[in-house]
């Protein structure tokens, strides 16, 4: 094993002073973070990182668990706070600069001098990229957490009477969006104790095997709850798509459009829509009444 | 990386019951969403059910684990039973020596994100499956 | 060892799974099930599983083997409550139960029962043709 670790650990002190000088002179954004709370980072930063090169330079290692905590939260802080990623992981690489100065000073040796001088800069160069790997998961989170989000608002599980639902779908399904659908949709069943759910795909421009097997999955999955479903607004184009791809759907209750399946979910849930004069003025209401 | 990890035996029927318990708790400390949480549950149970019946006992080693920046759960149940001899065969669904529908294995690999047999006849079997978050 | 507890309901049995059970039990409620389902002669069987957060293959096999062996025995077996979640994922494992009828919650599934016990006494005439 390289024994950088041992210079670090005996110049500790001297290293985080030209470390902070270091930082000072490139990128310092003193806008977002004050003197005090650098110092601090920078200090925690050296002391994990000192004490787990002592026994380990795999920054992957269970030595480095500290270390690798550290800099996840502190990526997340920054990030918080305004730091670009790369501000953050210059954060980390100018820490290379004061340990080989230190290592300058310590190796007389040459090839000695060259081999550490690498090994440290390694190790400190995967810890960089570490935060930048956790920014850009940080950011992934928000966008999928936003998607979520948007997701919900766009397919509004809506109640059409008593005991049936309707899913009108918008847009393209892909897989993700079709999974959150399918939950949000079985949760609403639930909810409001209906006991059936129309599918409407009016809106929807294409229809591919992964996306029409999670329907057909949603909709056994609502047999087996207790509800049925019903597919309604499939377009010419699809259903020859459907039986191109060899599609099964002989279980699935369909109807050319919402109104129809609206209808056929009344007369199962034991309603009927009739049409009614009143006396006043002769005109036509329509209310409905159990069957 | 393995971030804990604990062992827990499978001997008996309440066994089968206790590791489903200790995968439902592992996997709800890591905030897994109810559904991700019911599917790896259901793969324990079927996992559990088969080292304790083809496998004539065993043990379940569960860990949280980490890659990159993402968590897991990851499970390995080891059995010195008969081992299994014809591997794709078992895992085709349908298939079964014992009576029963033939979903066990086949079902929980559906279950998870990664799956992993090792089995060889009259050496035992190693099943490993992760769940991510 | 504990047995779940079968409840009769005119000529219905009610049955409400709520433990993490372990095969021994599922055996035994099979077993019990059979038994009162012959002794009432019973004509419909509603088992709620609201509480059950997992049905794994081996249950998923259990409940249909209830309702085929109380099919033999001519009576109607409906499987209520299923959680979301529990469906999600027995879909995902392939089971689709296609064999059992499934209600909403145990108000519906008494309907469905009702429904199917009366449509069925309506098929049957005794003696000299008179309707039960």
């Amino acid at each position: 094993m390289n024994s950088f670790h041992e210079i670090v650990r005996r110049n500790e002190a001297v290293i985080l002073a030209g470390w902070l000088e270091e930082m000072a002179s490139t990128a310092r954004r003193s806008d977002l973070m004050g003197d005090a709370e650098l110092r601090r980072q920078a200090a925690e930063f050296l002391r994990l990182f000192t004490q787990a090169a002592q026994t380990s330079s795999d920054q992957t290692s269970e030595e480095f668990l500290g270390t690798r905590d550290f800099l996840k939260d502190i990526a997340k802080s920054r990030m918080d706070q305004g730091f670009r990623p790369a501000e953050t992981a210059m954060f980390v690489l100018s820490l290379k600069q004061p340990v080989f100065n230190a290592l300058n000073n310590a190796y007389k040796n040459a090839s000695e001098l060259v081999a550490e001088i690498g090994a440290a800069g390694d190790l400190i160069d995967k810890l960089a990229m570490l935060t930048v790997d956790s920014a850009v998961q940080i950011r992934d989170e928000i966008i999928t957490r936003q998607q979520a989000e948007m997701l919900e608002l766009s397919t509004p599980v809506v109640k059409l009477w008593d005991g049936v639902l309707a899913l009108p779908l918008i847009g393209t399904l892909d897989s993700s969006r079709t999974q959150v659908v399918m939950e949000s949709l079985l949760s609403a069943i639930v909810e409001t104790n209906s006991q059936i759910a129309i599918i409407d795909i009016t809106g929807v421009p294409t229809v591919d095997t992964l996306v029409a097997q999670h329907l057909i999955k949603t909709i056994t999955a609502a047999r087996l709850m207790g509800a049925d479903c019903y597919l309604s607004g499939i377009r010419p184009a699809i259903a020859q798509t459907i039986v191109h791809l060899g599609i099964d759907l002989t279980d699935v209750q369909t109807k050319a459009n919402l109104a129809d399946a609206f209808g056929l979910a009344l007369s199962k849930v034991g309603k009927s829509v009739v049409t009614i004069k009143t006396a006043a003025n002769g005109q036509l209401a329509a209310k409905t009444k159990d069957a | 990386m393995v971030l804990k990890s604990e062992q827990h035996p499978i001997a008996t029927a309440d066994d089968v019951v206790r590791v489903r318990q200790v995968a439902r708790s592992w996997a709800a400390e890591l905030k897994f969403s109810l559904v991700d949480q019911t599917k790896l549950v259901t793969a324990t149970s079927e996992l559990a059910r088969n080292t304790l019946e083809h496998g004539r006992g065993g043990t379940m080693r569960v860990e949280h684990v980490e890659n990159g920046a993402r968590r897991g759960v990851k499970l390995i149940f080891e059995d010195k039973g008969p081992g299994i001899a014809d591997i794709n065969l078992a895992l085709r669904d349908g298939y079964t020596t014992g009576g029963g529908m033939g979903l066990g294995l086949s079902g929980s690999k559906r279950l998870v994100n990664e799956f992993d047999i090792k089995s060889e006849a009259g050496r035992g079997t190693t099943v490993t499956i992760i769940r991510w978050k | 060892m504990d047995r779940i507890p079968i409840l009769k309901m005119g000529d219905c049995l009610l049955v409400t799974i709520q433990v993490d059970m372990h095969d021994q039990l599922a055996v035994s409620l099979q077993e019990d099930l059979t038994a009162q389902i012959a002794r009432f002669r019973s004509r419909g069987v509603l088992i709620d599983i609201s509480s059950l957060e997992i049905v794994d293959s081996f249950i998923g096999r259990m409940l249909a083997n209830i309702a085929a062996m109380s099919r033999v025995l001519d009576a109607e077996t409906v499987l209520t409550g299923m959680q979301p979640a529990v469906a999600i994922t027995l879909v995902e494992l392939g089971m689709s139960l296609s064999g059992i009828k499934t209600a909403l919650n145990v108000e519906r599934g008494m309907e469905l029962l009702r429904q199917y016990i009366r449509e069925d006494m309506d098929n049957v005439q005794v003696g000299d043709g008179t309707e039960e």
